[in-house]
């Protein structure tokens, strides 16, 4: 099957982006470089098409009650224009996907993840129960944008018929670009300020053009992977998957056992007693990369596989993520990583890597 | 070195032999395709290489890619300024940017690696 393609494509393509197969999308993986795209989110803005990420929208008298019953986190307790993070679990408590959730006066939103976007769209369809609720999957007619870095807001002064300096952290505004609509979030995956736009896929072109002219730098997947990594946010596929519970996954906070009823909230309860291995973070010496799969050694036994690792362009040093049981889990505790036959360093250490400076 | 004049591996490498010292690199095809290098890693001078098989590495942030060697020899003369500076490698692969010098059995021949030509068709090939 072809791959399929967003509004962006033929933009990437005449400007040189490399493009790599992504979760079925055809995606720009870089453009000049990822240590320089790195470091213009980290000092600058950057600009991301993540228009393979999954859109959908739910109105109708019992939307929220759906939400309630698929999402780990708390949807009831949300304000209107408010985003939050959580989870999709299946009975066992295993992650099917980590989701934004935005609540409208109106209606509800989700966003999520490109490779996940089809399953979901299954899953909600199957635990809709008697429920009233009509689910659109609004994913290949608009686009997403994300603007990311310490001057992404700033940039986008006078943009919007709603000013975004103004939206809180995790808040999103209805809003309009040049007399259509769109949704402005004050979210993103890059560990920096920014904003995360979405726009009737007709309009993507103009508004990343304006984006460009107002100073943001494309950036590719390659860049976003080394971004989130630093900022320890998980990625599907490599830090979730069905076989891990958020609570290993350090995530309990985006979990409230405490709301009531949802799917997979009886295993989670029980998980919580029990010891599984949990999600870590440690720094690598040396100048080569633990890579996914590299065994994790301590003491020469192995405990556990690296779910992502790099080199940290902002940090300047080989940082890595891996399940391992708990009694290893604390900051400071020596491990060895295998990096293709060599053994090298580890140091746990604190999550995230690393933290934006406050403003 | 003149491009032309070079013999070429499947892999990307290019050598050029001289006596019994075979100068082996990257193809600047392959040097375009590298980004963003974080780490060469390269054999010792002494130690013993074989056509075929993975004689270093090259990291970059995204992957890490194995050298393989084009022909089989000791390692005579590591080339450490690339290795230190892979600029050298990006801007300079036929030149300043070769890897390792390996000597080889007297009588060798690169008549196993492929002429410029070929090589030519197989990038073509590989480009898009």
């Amino acid at each position: 099957m072809e791959n399929l393609r967003t509004p962006l494509f033929d933009w990437h393509v005449a400007h040189k982006a490399k493009m790599v197969p992504f979760c079925g999308w055809d995606m720009p993986v870089q453009y000049t470089g990822i240590i320089d795209e790195h470091a213009t989110v980290r000092t600058s803005a950057g600009l991301f098409d993540i228009s393979h990420m999954g859109r959908l929208s739910f109105g109708g008298p019992n939307a929220q009650a759906l939400i309630e019953h698929v999402f780990t986190n708390s949807a009831g307790g949300m304000k209107d224009f408010q985003v939050r993070y959580g989870l999709v679990c299946n009975e066992s408590g295993g992650i099917l996907d980590d989701v934004l959730v935005y609540r409208w006066p109106y209606g509800w939103a989700m966003v999520v993840n490109a490779s996940n976007r089809e399953k979901i769209v299954h899953w909600l369809n199957a635990n809709r129960g008697g429920r009233n609720v009509e689910m659109i999957d609004q994913t290949l007619d608009t686009c997403m944008i994300a603007i990311q870095g310490p001057k992404a807001v700033s940039l986008c002064a006078g943009m919007f018929e709603a000013d975004p300096s103004q939206l809180k952290y995790y808040y999103a505004s209805p809003t309009r670009y040049k007399t259509k609509p769109c949704v402005v979030s004050r979210t993103g995956y890059t560990g920096e300020d920014g904003l995360e736009v979405m726009i009737g896929k007709a309009q993507a072109v103009e508004i990343w053009d304006d984006f460009i002219k107002r100073g943001a730098k494309p950036c590719g997947l390659g860049a976003r992977d080394t971004l989130r990594l630093e900022a320890a946010m998980p990625l599907y596929g490599h830090e979730l998957s069905e076989t891990l519970n958020p609570l290993q996954a350090g995530l309990s906070w985006a979990v409230k056992l405490e709301k009531g009823e949802f799917v997979g909230r009886a295993a989670l309860e029980k998980s919580k007693a029990k010891s599984a291995p949990v999600r870590v973070g440690f720094t690598v010496e040396g100048k080569r990369s633990a890579r996914e799969g590299s065994l994790v050694l301590s003491n020469g036994k192995e405990i556990g596989k690296v779910t992502s690792g790099a080199f940290a362009p902002t940090l300047q040093c080989q940082i890595a993520m891996a399940y391992v049981p708990a009694e290893f889990a604390l900051v400071g505790t020596k491990l060895q990583v295998d990096i293709r036959g060599d053994k090298a360093d580890a140091h746990v250490v604190k999550l995230p890597f690393y933290q934006r400076p406050k403003p | 070195m003149d491009p032309k004049t070079l013999r070429y591996s499947k892999t990307h490498e290019w050598a050029s032999l001289s006596g019994d010292v075979v100068t082996v690199g990257i193809s600047s095809f392959a040097a375009d395709q590298l980004q963003d290098i974080t780490f060469i890693k390269l054999p010792a001078a002494g130690d013993d290489v074989a056509a075929d098989r993975s004689f270093g590495e090259i990291e970059t942030v995204k992957a890490v890619s194995d050298l393989y060697s084009p022909v089989s020899g000791t390692v005579a003369e590591v080339n450490q300024p690339a290795a230190d500076n892979p600029d050298l490698i990006k801007n300079a692969p036929f030149g300043d940017g070769w890897l390792v010098k390996v000597r080889v059995a007297p009588g060798s021949t690169l008549n196993h690696l492929q002429s410029y030509d070929d090589y030519q068709k197989q990038v073509a090939s590989e480009a898009h």
